[in-house]
């Protein structure tokens, strides 16, 4: 299948990036052939295979839920483009 | 040391070599730091650093020099190495080859450059590679490309391949001992196979993720890119080991592979996959595999053909797997907490201008197909389909591994190729990993070997792929196919 300008237009805002008239048409060109390219996949029968996630261990490990980090706020808004009262700036987002 | 007249030159020694020379006090870890840095200033023009940290190395090499004086001197004590951008180093620009975190200054230290550092080893800076590690050419850095120090008859600029080209630069040319890289689809053994050094992708799980900006998180890998074999030993020692910081990182013992590598290739069964034989492989590359599979053979091993029936199937797994890892790792890089903002009228055109700016083409592509195979109604057909899939590919190396210990194949299917040579299809650019990212995505331990040259006298590589935490059997393998290939760097040419 091929995507069309109107589901490149609503991935890109999905994923906050900006695609002007200019771009749009190369960004299409190269994700369609990309998908095209990945659709071998459907030649293979996965019906009775299982999922794989990760590297090679399936099991998460635990750890105690103790604090081992803090108290560090300088470190955390070190490279912050705009801070104010320890705090991240960013527009108004309530009216 | 040898008898070479360029062994005289403090930047030709290896690691091996070089630590000898230090404890033996030939010379001092300031004096050799010099000789690099006086080596980096003269190559600019490869642009193999984002960032030289000059004042800092020798800092470090006169406390290593104070070390080795008093006999304290550690694994690495007074070693320069290179970084690769990749990395996060405490108070040290870390760009992940990125407009969007130029001038990011982490406050701590990833655990990989951590381990070197507390091993007493010098940083010399910051390694150019691909924007967030996509790519296969180093063409899709923010801060240029990176130039391959060798060079065919037509005198052309080439590619040291990427996505770690700037840590294979340095190291093919003697700008750093030896480097790290990151390995997500055969971003260290591509561009070590194109420069003509040795580069390692240990098994998942082997050296921590922790600090490491993220790519692909289920594929992503540290390992070290060395001018020889017992180097790559010696580095993966250090950098390796359990860190209770990443979740994936193995609770397993780090054995010494440099003991490991003097062990020989007798009664070791070697398999050949033949899938690996692709259409238009160049002819260079089919007759060096064949001579690896002699040398290999002559030194006692044993040669089994072998199937590995999903390989074709990689590179399409590889290829929704990875951009959906990327998109969702990719997300926090939103102009607000750290890195690059472009404002905007609202949080959300922050968001967009910020990232439209601050990600190159490329990275912005898999984002785009990330997000697309995350999507809904588009899950299960795209990303559940390749998990699935990936799963078949790692379930054909466990069946080879039950007949054979290791695995030979070329690492790339061509030589390095002209930076104006790049193609514009991201397909087509895509299949200089055709060979190296089935290792990735089962997880295994890879390693790539210069072995011999192309007829345009371009450096290739041979790799070895091991079962799950057996690298030693990639060094006992790598350490035969290094002998037998008497390959010469172009530091000695």
């Amino acid at each position: 299948m091929s995507l069309d300008q109107e589901t490149v237009k609503r991935i890109a805002t999905l994923a906050r990036l900006k695609l002007d008239a200019e771009r749009m048409g190369s960004m299409q060109h190269a994700l369609n052939s990309i998908l095209h390219f990945v659709e071998q996949l459907n030649e293979v029968d996965t019906s009775h295979v299982e999922e794989m996630v990760g590297g090679n261990r399936a099991i998460m490990p635990f750890r105690p839920d103790q604090v081992t980090d803090g108290n560090c706020v300088d470190k955390i808004l070190g490279n912050a483009p705009e801070v104010t009262c320890n705090m991240f700036v960013v527009p108004k987002v309530v009216e | 040391m040898t008898n070479s007249p360029m062994k005289n030159d403090l930047v030709c020694l290896t690691l091996a070599e070089a630590k000898v020379g230090l404890h033996q006090k030939k010379f001092s870890a300031v004096e050799l730091t010099k000789a690099y840095l006086q080596a980096m200033e003269q190559h600019r023009s490869l642009n193999a650093y984002i960032l030289e940290t000059p004042e800092l190395a020798l800092e470090s090499a006169k406390k290593s020099d104070e070390r080795l004086a008093k006999g304290e001197g550690r694994e690495l004590e007074g070693i320069p190495l290179a970084i690769k951008d990749l990395f996060c180093t405490e108070g040290i620009q870390t760009t992940a080859g990125s407009h969007i975190l130029e001038g990011f200054k982490p406050a701590y230290e990833s655990t990989v450059s951590a381990n070197l550092k507390n091993a007493g080893a010098v940083c010399l800076g910051k390694t150019n590679m691909d924007e967030f590690a996509m790519g296969s050419a180093n063409i899709t850095s923010y801060y240029g490309n990176v130039i391959n120090p060798w060079k065919r008859a037509d005198g052309k600029d080439l590619t040291p391949g990427g996505s770690s080209g700037g840590s294979a630069s340095a190291v093919a040319r003697g700008l750093a001992v030896a480097a790290t890289g990151t390995d997500t689809g055969g971003s260290i053994r591509q561009p070590a196979a194109f420069s003509g050094i040795v580069g390692v992708k240990p098994t998942y799980g082997r050296c921590s993720r922790w600090g490491v900006v993220a790519f692909a998180s289920s594929l992503d890998q540290a390992g070290p890119m060395t001018r020889d074999v017992r180097d790559a030993a010696l580095m993966l020692e250090v950098m390796a080991g359990y860190d209770p910081k990443d979740s994936t990182s193995a609770p397993v013992d780090v054995p010494s592979f440099e003991m490991a590598m003097t062990q020989g290739v007798k009664g070791l069964r070697v398999g050949i996959p033949k899938e690996y034989r692709l259409e238009g492989m160049h002819e260079d590359l089919v007759a060096l595999w064949e001579r690896g599979t002699q040398w290999l053979k002559e030194a006692g091993a044993e040669i089994v053909d072998i199937s590995l029936p999903h390989t074709k199937y990689s590179l399409p797994t590889y290829y929704v797997l990875a951009p959906a890892e990327a998109s969702s790792n990719l997300a926090r890089y939103d102009g607000v907490r750290y890195g690059l903002r472009v404002p905007g009228k609202t949080l959300d055109e922050l968001y967009e201008n910020t990232r439209s700016d601050g990600f190159g083409v490329e990275v912005q592509r898999r984002i785009l197909i990330g997000t697309y195979v995350l999507s809904a109604g588009y899950y299960d057909a795209y990303y559940l389909k390749a998990q699935r899939v990936r799963k078949l590919i790692a379930q054909d190396f466990e069946v080879a591994f039950q007949k054979v210990d290791v695995i030979l194949t070329p690492t790339t299917p061509t030589a390095a190729f002209a930076l104006d040579e790049k193609p514009t299809d991201p397909v087509v650019m895509y299949l200089n990993d055709v060979l190296t990212v089935p290792a990735n995505l089962a997880g295994l331990p890879a390693i790539s070997i210069p072995a011999g040259l192309s007829k345009e006298g371009l450096p290739l590589g041979l790799q070895l792929i091991g079962p799950a935490f057996d690298e030693n059997v990639l060094f006992r393998a790598g350490r035969v196919l290094e002998e037998n290939a008497s390959f010469k760097p172009i530091l000695e040419r």
